[in-house]
């Protein structure tokens, strides 16, 4: 079990300036699975999984407490790369941000970054990631075409691929349907189950039904009062949280009574 | 369904509102008339030139020397404009480019504030004061550096004219690269690239047409400015191939000869019709850097 797991909070907080947003999260993150957070708007959901790439470097102002690990290492300590890091933990965004480049250009951009690759390497790493992200077969024919072209549901695939062409260990989503029609989102959620086999995927989700479908653990956060900072109410399989969840709060929540 | 009809305010607005979008059709028609009309003043007094001097050798002319024996070559002014707005670019581009990444992506927000204005500010200054510093500066700096007789050369020219584009250059550009939106910088980011790379590989070619219309209106000032060239490239109308020597751009010539040519002689209408070479040019430059900004938008 305890091999299983793979990022460990502890004591997790975070600050913007001195305002506290979030409070002693603490929670093991299982290796191969789907780890779902939901809670209502505003409350930290996606600033908590940008700890895990360290996204939240950019923000000025901003503040980590407790420990954050990755396969047992501490990643706020100081003599971790950041590089190194989000080459491991890659993260796909609410809406689709794909280059304006080509398809081809936007996959083997991260690749490119990283290690010296021959055509052939490239190639190959294009032809697998976009396999593996369903997209494959839509786009083989126009590699060379431009990523804007796509529609908003292959762009955001095409963002998958992305990501998967880095070769990393953890995947952030963060509302990764929010902006998709409803068989885009299928897509996207039946992309989510297969690579959860490879991959260690974390996704931040408005939508409890889709919380329902791809995770198969959840954790639910939540600001009690306005100007405290969001706590961790309650993290189980997610069977259990959306049939018998053990706090009330949870269970309000998930039935809709606010939120 | 009575409720429905027009009401006497419901007129009236719909009134106000035609009045009001026929006087901003009104004024759009205006401007372009007005310029309409400054071609059409082109043409006409460059009329006489064009039937009664050989356009073959007009064009290929290579010796302007219209009171001595009224020889309109336009070769050597050409080449004047080209040296010194070629020079000035080279100079330009590289620094102001440079300038504009510091602003828009590297420098710290209370930087960028302070800057950003100040160097807006520099646009507008007066191009004879410019030019003017450069006679008392740039002049006698490359008179002793390069050992020269006279520094009064297209370099002194490109330099100046560089100065002066710069501000429309870095400030087009920096409105470019902030045009970028934030969720490509992320993306690349987390790709593991660093604040450089995610610059430069992702941030510069996204802002690309936008930082090559800031190219365009620059060197759209540096061709048709007048005053600091007329001041300090020496206003010699020979074909030189160096930068170290004095030249004179078209822009000189219709300044420094206009005052003493006969009106509605030859030599008049010459200068108008290098005068509508220089607007074609300059009019093709801006429309084609307009593209260009259109296409950002578009992002």
């Amino acid at each position: 079990m305890k091999n299983n797991i793979k990022i460990q909070t502890r004591n997790y907080g975070f600050y913007y300036g001195n305002t506290k947003v979030l409070a002693d999260i603490d929670m093991d993150i299982l290796k191969n699975s789907t780890t779902a957070i939901i809670g209502p708007s505003g409350c930290g959901k996606s600033t908590f999984i940008r700890t895990f790439n360290r996204m939240n470097d950019l923000i000025v102002n901003a503040k980590v407490a407790g420990e954050i690990k990755i396969d047992g290492i501490d990643i706020y300590k100081d003599n971790i790369d950041v590089v190194d890091l989000r080459k491991k933990v890659g993260m796909v965004f609410q809406r689709p941000n794909p280059f304006p480049k080509t398809i081809y250009e936007n996959i083997v951009y991260g690749p490119r970054l990283h290690k010296r690759c021959t055509k052939q390497q490239l190639d190959n790493i294009v032809e697998v990631s976009l396999k593996k992200s369903a997209l494959w077969d839509e786009v083989k024919n126009k590699l060379r075409g431009s990523a804007m072209e796509l529609s908003g549901g292959q762009q955001q695939r095409l963002c998958i691929a992305r990501v998967l062409a880095v070769d990393p260990e953890i995947i952030l989503m963060d509302e990764p349907a929010s902006s998709l029609d409803p068989i885009s989102t299928q897509r996207i959620e039946d992309l989510i189950d297969e690579l959860k086999e490879n991959y260690t995927i974390i996704i931040v989700t408005h939508n409890m039904q889709q919380a329902a479908r791809v995770s198969q653990k959840t954790a639910f956060l939540l600001t009690e009062n306005i100007g405290e900072p969001a706590k961790l109410i309650e993290y189980d399989n997610t069977d259990k949280i959306f049939t018998n969840p053990s706090d009330k709060r949870t269970e309000n929540y998930i039935t809709g009574r606010f939120g | 369904m009575e409720k429905l009809k027009k009401s006497k305010k419901s007129k009236f607005r719909t009134f106000k509102a035609f009045l009001i979008s026929r006087f901003i059709f009104i004024n759009g028609i205006i401007s372009i008339v007005v310029l309409g009309l400054i071609l059409a003043f082109l043409v006409y007094n460059s009329i006489k030139f064009f039937s009664s001097y050989p356009f073959f050798s007009f064009i290929t002319g290579t010796r302007w020397s219209p009171t001595v024996n009224e020889k309109f070559g336009f070769v050597p002014l050409m080449v004047g404009s080209l040296e010194v707005a070629f020079g000035a670019i080279i100079i330009a581009v590289p620094f102001s480019v440079g300038v504009a990444i510091y602003i828009g992506e590297l420098a710290p927000r209370p930087v960028r504030e302070i800057l950003k204005p100040i160097i807006e500010v520099l646009a507008t200054l007066p191009s004879v004061v410019l030019g003017f510093i450069g006679l008392k500066t740039i002049v006698p700096f490359i008179k002793n550096f390069f050992n020269l007789s006279i520094g009064l050369t297209a370099l002194s020219g490109s330099i100046i004219l560089a100065f002066m584009s710069m501000p429309t250059i870095i400030s087009i550009s920096e409105d470019a690269i902030n045009a970028v939106p934030n969720r490509l910088r992320n993306a690349s980011l987390a790709l593991g690239a660093n604040k450089w790379e995610t610059t430069y590989k992702i941030v510069v070619p996204t802002a690309s047409s936008g930082i090559l219309a800031a190219i365009m209106l620059g060197l759209g000032r540096i061709i048709g400015e007048t005053m600091a060239v007329l001041m300090i490239t020496g206003n010699s109308p020979r074909i030189v191939f160096s930068w170290l020597q004095p030249v004179r751009t078209i822009t000189a010539t219709i300044a420094a000869e206009m005052g003493e040519t006969v009106q509605g002689g030859l030599h008049y209408s010459a200068l108008f019709a290098i005068g509508l070479i220089l607007f074609l040019v300059t009019f093709l430059i801006n429309f084609t850097s307009d593209r260009f900004v259109n296409r950002i938008r578009n992002l």
